[in-house]
């Protein structure tokens, strides 16, 4: 665990918070870690990581107007590429324009 | 056709599991691949449709999406038009 010092300071729930904000200039972010929910996941188990692996996560950006559901669900996962290579399995994620709130 | 973790008879991975439910619900023909047992092919379907996790779900060769998309669209009506679809042409050929 000594190289991943640095990245051990923050979590990954802190790591995904400041990566989807500074990347989507998210107006609302909410994260939260399920991985416990998971925790029999034979995927999860195999990796050795114990917990930050699951998490839902609902952005609401500006930049996802005129953007499919797919796309949107792209914006997210790219901005966590590195969080993904390094034991993130899964997302949920919720991704709404700042309009599409405004809705409901 | 789903790429997923297991086998729709045995799914390995919660939302493997929920996005195989969901597909049975319409009772189309359903093509399933076990990405656990083939590396080779997790790393060509991830780079081929440009999305990181499983499972991937395509309908006739059109990319949809994860377990959250599909979810998505089975409950705004979405999937049931779009598989509707598939079941019209279908009949039409046979």
């Amino acid at each position: 665990m000594g190289s991943r010092a640095a990245n051990a300071m923050l979590s990954r729930a802190q790591r995904i918070k400041s990566k989807l904000q500074s990347a989507l200039e998210a107006s609302l972010l909410e994260i939260d870690d399920v991985s416990h929910r998971h925790a029999g996941h034979a995927a999860v188990r195999a990796s050795g990581s114990a917990g930050e692996t699951h998490f839902n996560v609902k952005v609401v950006s500006a930049k996802f107007d005129g953007k499919t559901l797919v796309n949107r669900h792209r914006m997210v996962y790219d901005a966590l590429t590195d969080e993904l290579q390094s034991g993130l399995h899964a997302l949920s994620i919720v991704a709404k324009t700042p309009q599409e709130i405004a809705k409901k | 056709m789903i790429y997923m973790k297991g086998v729709p008879e045995f799914p390995q991975c919660g939302f493997s599991s929920l996005a195989v439910r969901v597909l049975k619900h319409y009772n189309v023909p359903l093509s399933a691949r076990n990405i656990l047992e083939d590396p080779e092919l997790k790393a060509a379907v991830k780079s081929y449709s440009h999305w990181p996790t499983f499972p991937q779900i395509f309908i006739q060769g059109e990319f949809i999406g994860g377990s959250d998309i599909i979810m998505n669209m089975h409950q705004s009506g979405e999937l049931k038009e779009k598989l509707k679809d598939i079941a019209a042409n279908r009949d039409k050929t046979a």
